[in-house]
């Protein structure tokens, strides 16, 4: 729920309200704009994954959309995150990025477990070079997974990013070996999630799913939510996602802050993940990889 | 990438917004959903600058006609390259609305696909060829639609051009569609003759169409109206879960109707506990005031210590959901497995679950067939209304009181197997425990029927005490015993001495006798006996309760002598008590004796001998197939 700063005065505590036969039928609560939908909706998935599994955490790439998804998860639980942050780190990451880290893992009281990579020889050859060293990360996603035994993996993808995760389900079963099966996915419907992986599968949990980039970046604007200010242009580039060093680039840019990115937004025809290399070296890389349990 | 040709943007920075509507397009394959969504995004002026004339110009060169689906063919390929597009969430804008365009694909495999789509629009468009005409699909989606809650379901009737706009061709088609959703209580929006191909009725009314006079499908979409929530319905919070983080205990939970405000009066369902919500909590800034409204997530606190769980509803307490453990549903089956009756389920209505079996299986149909033959079992991708009792209670309404608690899905194995709208809640019915594993018989039927010249049944003699009921009873029993049978006298006052001795003569207590006597002689008929049941049951809807559970073998006999008479006979001396008032809830001196309308038999035993009237339950026996008539008998077992 949005909060409007007029509505929690100091008054909040002593307020004393008639009992429901005395309010008028016509009263009504105020009307709740597009973030307030998006954000209900995103807090109702943390609740449902919260009550329904075991063991998850919440997979923190230190992205714009993964500290939108922290930000919600506290909305749900009263300033906590009452699971594990996840990193999972290729090691290659931007020196922003890994203090953004430290710093918010800190000041969030995170229960932040880093979890490193494996060496790039230890991945599947066949892949393209980018593809390659993306699939790093998958390989120690399912390291930390079997470290750890989680029932279940939170993590920050949205329908419009990309053209294979606008398939997905917001509840998403994966295979005993961490894959996922596009053709098979259960029916899901009315909020209602398929929450019961077999026995040492998992699921991907995917609470911002139903949001764009638009709107990511409006709720962080209204929310004040940190960022990595590697977001925003200097030098004429700025970066719209976030990755590995190596293999992210830059767009050309003169946004310097949030208004003038939802600006730019509205007359873009780049798409978000053009400086990302992986998705672009074949036509089934990316599906290739989201098959074999990448995000 | 994102889809957004024309940015669609509902949240800009500015804070100005427009209508978001997300919509389906359904219909059967090949009635042109593709061609619809190219000439859709042209003529709302979607598509990238001079994308158009490039395909026009690569059709040319390659010498192919120019169709209107290779647009999105080719936004697909692009899409698949990284370029441009997702086509599963195409965006574009009408004067009004911002559309979402959500993609449910028409091929029958893909039905839980269509549903997972279809399930998140506010509306709809049909797509019917004018050639083809309704068909199977067509009518599946039409179903689902239905079934799914979208209320908002545009006609559209494509490929004109091939039926030269011919408006009786037109009428046709819409008729037998509007007749179809209708049936189903969906009124079409709009129905519209549309030539996607050549633009006619999509954007314009163009001659060719000339006798049409309602909206084209641009306008129809906007007028769509995005799903807004229900809060003008009774209150429905169902809790998600219970946190205790520190020392408030927050009970979490979505509004899906209504409003609620800290000092509101509640009541906990199915437990029927009473609190007063103390705050409602939130994050970073808490408590709020003001009120909540529906389709917020919201925590509040009680002002006093309950046992409450996750799955319990909060109401307001003078407009409480009912709690059941006996529904009846609406439902669409997605498994592999067909549904059948005595089929053990999960079922999840909102954040509740509860297990449940299946009772009854009623009309059974494909959705797309023309024909509704009924089925015994519900099977994939078909539909069919279902009698579920529930091992644990839960509160619920009819989707028609409210379409968000009124609904439930149905999981199997883990996964979602199904789901529908809950029709009605039967409040009074007790559930069947769902833990038995009913033993078989070692006998089969027609070795009891071959010994007994007759099949088993339940012969029920209702009517006013002291009208003659077991005298009648004790005589049909010594008769069906004298030709070999094996009936067995069930009597209300007996079986109150041991098994019902537990129960009372109140309403709820009468019914829940019935339900034993029922019960009792259902299982002794399916055995080959004829149970014969004296008891007054004055209730119509108990003894059509027992009709429910006993099924084809119930045979329901009025022994309708005159109240007079009755009261004269009085051989137990309760008429008299009653008049005297020592005698409460006594059946006889009042009007609370409901007569049945359709019994299979009426007796008066004021009129007749008890012999002439035991001749006259033989025959209906023998009429209605308990009893063998003895020259067929003969000839069935040469």
């Amino acid at each position: 729920m949005h909060l409007l700063r007029s509505d929690s005065g100091a008054d909040g505590l002593g307020f004393t309200a008639p009992v429901s036969e005395q309010i008028p039928v016509a009263q009504t609560a105020p009307s709740m704009d597009h973030l307030d939908q998006l954000e209900a909706q995103s807090i109702y998935i943390f609740r449902e994954a919260f009550a329904r599994l075991k063991k998850i955490a919440l997979l923190w790439s230190l992205g714009k959309d993964s500290n939108v998804m922290i930000w919600l998860a506290r909305k749900a639980f009263f300033g906590r995150v009452p699971f594990p942050a996840l990193h999972v780190d290729t090691g290659k990451k931007f020196p922003e990025m890994y203090r953004f880290r430290d710093h918010y893992g800190k000041e969030w009281e995170l229960d932040l477990r880093v979890e490193p990579c494996p060496p790039i020889d230890a991945v599947d050859p066949t892949l393209p070079p980018a593809a390659r060293s993306a699939a790093r990360k998958t390989e120690g996603l399912k390291m930390a997974l079997a470290k750890y035994g989680f029932d279940g993996l939170i993590a920050g993808i949205r329908r419009d990013e990309e053209a294979t995760r606008a398939k997905e389900r917001v509840f998403s079963p994966r295979g005993l070996e961490g894959n996922w099966d596009v053709r098979d996915q259960p029916p899901e419907f009315w909020d209602h999630f398929n929450a019961s992986p077999p026995q040492g599968a998992h699921l991907r949990i995917h609470p911002i799913l139903h949001w764009t980039e638009a709107d990511i970046w409006a709720y962080t604007k209204r929310e004040n939510i940190p960022i990595i200010p590697l977001y925003l242009a200097k030098d004429g580039k700025r970066y719209r996602s976030l990755g590995d060093q190596d293999i992210t680039n830059p767009v050309a840019s003169t946004a310097s802050n949030i208004d003038e990115i939802l600006i730019e937004l509205e007359q873009t025809k780049v798409p978000e993940r053009a400086g990302r290399a992986l998705d672009h070296e074949t036509e089934d890389a990316f599906e290739r990889l989201r098959v074999a349990g990448y995000l | 990438m994102n889809m957004i040709v024309t940015p669609a943007s509902p949240a800009t920075p500015n804070g100005t917004t427009r209508p978001q509507v997300r919509i389906v397009i359904v219909g059967h394959v090949d009635h042109g959903k593709s061609t619809l969504v190219g000439r859709l995004l042209h003529e709302t002026g979607s598509l990238p600058d001079g994308k158009l004339e490039m395909l026009k110009a690569v059709s040319a060169r390659r010498g192919m006609p120019f169709e209107w689906s290779f647009l999105l063919d080719a936004l697909q390929t692009e899409r698949d390259q990284g370029i441009t597009i997702d086509t599963t969430q195409i965006r574009f804008r009408t004067n009004s609305r911002d559309i979402v365009l959500i993609d449910a694909p028409g091929h029958a495999e893909f039905l839980r696909n269509m549903i997972t789509g279809a399930s998140q629009a506010d509306g709809a468009v049909l797509i019917i060829d004018a050639l083809e005409g309704v068909r199977d699909q067509t009518r599946r989606h039409g179903y689902l639609l239905h079934l799914l809650g979208v209320k908002q379901v545009a006609i559209v009737v494509n490929k004109m051009d091939r039926v030269d706009f011919s408006a009786e061709r037109f009428k046709e088609i819409s008729d037998e569609i509007s007749a179809h959703l209708n049936g189903l209580g969906v009124k079409p929006t709009a129905v519209i003759p549309i030539s996607a191909r050549d633009g006619d009725g999509v954007a314009d009314r163009t001659d060719r169409i000339g006798w049409y006079k309602g909206p084209t499908v641009v306008e129809a979409l906007d007028a769509l109206e995005p799903a807004r929530p229900l809060e003008a319905l009774a209150l429905r919070l169902p809790v998600q879960a219970i946190y205790k983080f520190d020392d408030r205990r927050i009970v979490a939970g979505r509004i899906e109707s209504g409003s609620l405000i800290a000092g509101d009066e509640i009541v906990i369902m199915p437990a029927g506990k009473i609190a007063k919500i103390k705050t409602v909590e939130s994050w970073p800034v808490t408590p709020v005031a003001g009120r909540q409204g529906a389709g917020r997530s919201v925590c509040i606190t009680l002002d006093r210590e309950l046992f409450i769980e996750r799955g319990d509803i909060i109401a307001h307490v003078s407009a409480a959901p009912r709690e059941t453990r006996r529904l009846r549903a609406r439902i669409f089956w997605l498994h592999d497995k067909p549904l059948a009756k005595g089929d053990q389920l999960l079922v999840r209505s909102g954040p509740k679950e509860s297990r449940a079996t299946v009772v009854e299986i009623e009309k059974a149909v494909d959705p797309g067939e023309l024909s509704s033959v009924e089925n015994k079992a519900i099977g994939r991708n078909h539909v069919g209304e279902i009698d579920i009792s529930l091992s644990n209670p839960i509160a619920t309404d009819p989707y028609t009181e409210n379409p968000r608690t009124g609904r439930l899905v149905i999981e199997v194995s883990g996964r979602i197997a199904g789901g529908g709208l809950v029709l009605s809640v039967d409040a009074g019915q007790r559930a069947v425990p769902v833990d038995i594993v009913p033993v078989e018989s070692a006998l089969r039927p027609d070795e009891r029927s071959a010994r007994y010249q007759h099949n088993g049944a339940v012969v029920w003699l209702t009517g006013l005490p002291a009208s003659g009921k077991s005298t009648l009873a004790k005589a049909l029993e010594r008769r069906l015993f004298s030709n070999g049978g094996s009936p067995i006298l069930l009597d209300g006052d007996t079986l109150r001495a041991g098994l019902n001795s537990d129960l009372g003569f109140s309403a709820a207590d009468r019914s829940e006798n019935i339900r034993r006597l029922a019960e009792v002689a259902t299982h002794l008929a399916r055995n080959g006996h004829i149970a014969i049941v004296a008891a007054v049951s004055p209730a119509r809807e108990d003894r059509a309760a027992a009709r429910r559970i006993a099924d084809t073998a119930f045979r329901e006999i009025h022994v309708a002598t005159p109240a007079e008479v009755c009261e004269d006979r009085d051989p137990k001396g309760h008429y008299k008590k009653a008049r005297a008032g020592a005698l409460a809830s006594f059946t006889g001196i009042g009007n609370d004796y409901e007569p049945p309308q359709a019994a299979e038999l009426v007796i008066d035993t004021s009129t007749r001998t008890v012999a002439d009237a035991v001749d006259a339950i033989e025959q209906m026996l023998k009429a209605t197939g308990v009893l063998f008539d003895e020259v067929v008998d003969l000839a069935a077992n040469i």
